[in-house]
């Protein structure tokens, strides 16, 4: 009687090895599983995120681009799965991110200049740091409203601008933008897209950005990560390499309009699957 | 949220331009200013009416000059200014011990929701209960002493500062405690930075009810509580002698008190909570 009777019915199934990406990776996911009341909105997903290049996600609604951000952030715990930022954990990787909504992100008890300075002193800046780096923020941005105001006595384009650079103060290796522009009146968001432009061509900053317009969404990329519905995968990922700073003739331009026309068929083929 | 995002400039922009700046000098008496005061007026008046045509006898309702005579000659040295004095202390005492005691116990719970979840009963059942109902109970622990009164109060305004405070940790906003998170602030870091600027706010809606509910109770418990002064016992006592005037009068220096520890709060909460409402 060698037999085993009722043997478990699992397979010991190996956990599957770790397979890092391309070189030039920055941000390596492999196996992100994410479940909404029961139902997987992300099941075995894996991305690699290239290094100093900004990648705009673009997919039909509810299918999780701000989500997606926000596992990756560590918003929103993930339930398996392994995120990597150059083989580092997250606690060990310095990230920005700027919120849609910019009333909520600032904090209203404190002026302008001191939201900016937060995250500076949580990482245990000197004050004479925190003012250097400050100056240069100020000056690389230009700004032209008066820092010392409140969150509330600033316009939604100023209060974003500052969102922003409260999330580059501390020189992030990530900056995660969600839907930064949504909010804003189009004045504003031609200027803040325009900032972004200028800063990412000075730093080099890997970026996430989630946006609902596809316009702004290859204007800004390198690559525009294209999604499923859920159970999100990726549809397709696009190159865009016109040269920076692009311009508002970059628009015209027939890799530009072609790249936007692609972004468009995938997406459409996505939502009537 | 009460403000639309529609709303480009919020409404402190322009107020805050100095003083009469851009609005054009009004060349006449502005006769809108004294809207508020028209309220107020005509009570007085439909009061004296009323009392000089006999419609209620002069005996239960003095004429509104004689009341308010004796409420000037009370508060300017007077007989009232005592009890008004031992009441607002009383008051004040009674508020002061429900805040240190109320709001650390408030944001603790607040901050730890099973915590809070399990005393919320107690706390939605207790602030259901009308004070007074426990006043017995009070006089059975602290007997008709001062503490008594000054103990009852401070349990009535503490459940509220309690309550609020708790209710406006757990409801801070979502979005800044994620916003502190992404930072790399640490969990003492938003607490200190957010949670409890968060729930100011609310704690604030708390203060000022305590202390309605302290001058409310410390009221209640100098009328039925064995008491040598205060306004409560003030108002009892000319009740009881049919002293109307002062009765009145004494009613009258209650609500002021009420009306100016409401006014002062309101300040201090405009003054600490500045973005409320932006």
């Amino acid at each position: 009687m060698n037999r085993v009777l009722n043997a478990p019915v699992f397979a010991d199934i190996p956990k599957t090895r770790f397979v890092p990406g391309p070189p030039g990776t920055h941000i390596t996911i492999r196996g992100l599983t994410k479940y909404f009341a029961g139902w997987p909105l992300y099941e075995n997903f894996d991305l690699d995120i290239p290094k100093g290049q900004i990648v705009s996600i673009f997919g039909p609604n509810g299918c999780g681009k701000s989500t997606l951000i926000n596992l990756i952030a560590g918003l929103i715990p993930v339930d398996a799965g392994d995120i990597l930022f150059d083989g580092k954990s997250l606690k060990e990787t310095k990230i920005g991110y700027v919120f849609q909504n910019y009333r909520e992100a600032l904090f209203p008890w404190w002026r302008t200049i001191d939201n900016i300075a937060y995250p500076l002193k949580l990482m245990g800046k000197t004050k004479a740091e925190v003012d250097r780096r400050l100056e240069a923020l100020v000056d690389s941005f230009e700004v032209r409203f008066d820092l010392n105001r409140y969150p509330y006595e600033l316009s939604g384009g100023q209060q974003q601008t500052a969102s922003i650079m409260r999330a580059l103060a501390p020189e992030p290796e990530v900056l995660f933008l969600d839907e930064p522009f949504s909010a804003l009146d189009y004045e504003m968001t031609l200027f803040i897209r325009e900032k972004l432009q200028e800063v990412f061509m000075q730093t080099k900053t890997t970026m996430m950005l989630v946006s609902h317009d596809l316009e702004e969404a290859v204007y800004l990329a390198d690559q525009i990560l294209l999604l499923t519905k859920r159970p999100t995968s990726i549809a397709e990922i696009l190159h865009y390499s016109d040269s920076r700073p692009r311009t508002v003739s970059t628009l015209s331009e027939p890799s530009f309009v072609s790249t936007k026309k692609r972004s468009l068929e995938i997406f459409q083929r996505e939502v009537r699957k | 949220m009460a403000s639309s995002p529609v709303q480009k400039q919020p409404p402190g922009t322009w107020k805050q331009a100095p003083d009469g700046a851009g609005q054009k000098p009004s060349p006449v008496f502005a006769w809108a200013s004294l809207l508020p005061l028209t309220g107020p007026l005509l009570m007085v008046v439909c009061w004296d009416l009323s009392v000089r045509s006999g419609l209620i006898k002069a005996i239960l309702l003095p004429l509104p000059w004689d009341t308010l005579t004796t409420l000037f000659h009370g508060m300017a040295g007077g007989p009232l200014l005592f009890d008004f004095y031992v009441t607002l202390y009383r008051t004040i005492l009674a508020f002061a011990i429900a805040v240190f005691a109320g709001m650390p116990l408030g944001i603790l719970l607040g901050s730890n929701e099973r915590a809070y979840r399990s005393v919320e009963f107690l706390i939605d059942f207790f602030r259901s209960t009308p004070a007074s109902a426990l006043i017995p109970l009070f006089l059975l622990i602290f007997g008709t002493s001062d503490i008594n009164k000054i103990a009852i109060a401070a349990f009535g305004a503490w459940l509220l500062v309690v309550f609020n405070c708790a209710y406006g940790v757990i409801n801070a906003r979502k979005q800044r405690i994620a916003a502190a998170k992404v930072m790399g602030a640490t969990r003492w870091q938003i607490f200190k930075d957010v949670l409890i600027w968060e729930s100011l706010q609310a704690s604030f809606v708390g203060l000022r009810s305590a202390v309605s509910m302290a001058l409310v109770i410390v009221v209640v418990a100098e009328m039925f509580i064995g008491s040598e002064s205060g306004l409560g016992h003030k108002i009892i006592n000319a009740q009881q002698v049919m002293n109307t005037k002062m009765m009145y009068a004494a009613i009258m220096s209650a609500g002021i008190l009420g009306y100016l520890l409401n006014v002062l709060f309101l300040r201090i909460e405009r003054r600490i909570v500045h973005w409320s409402g932006r």
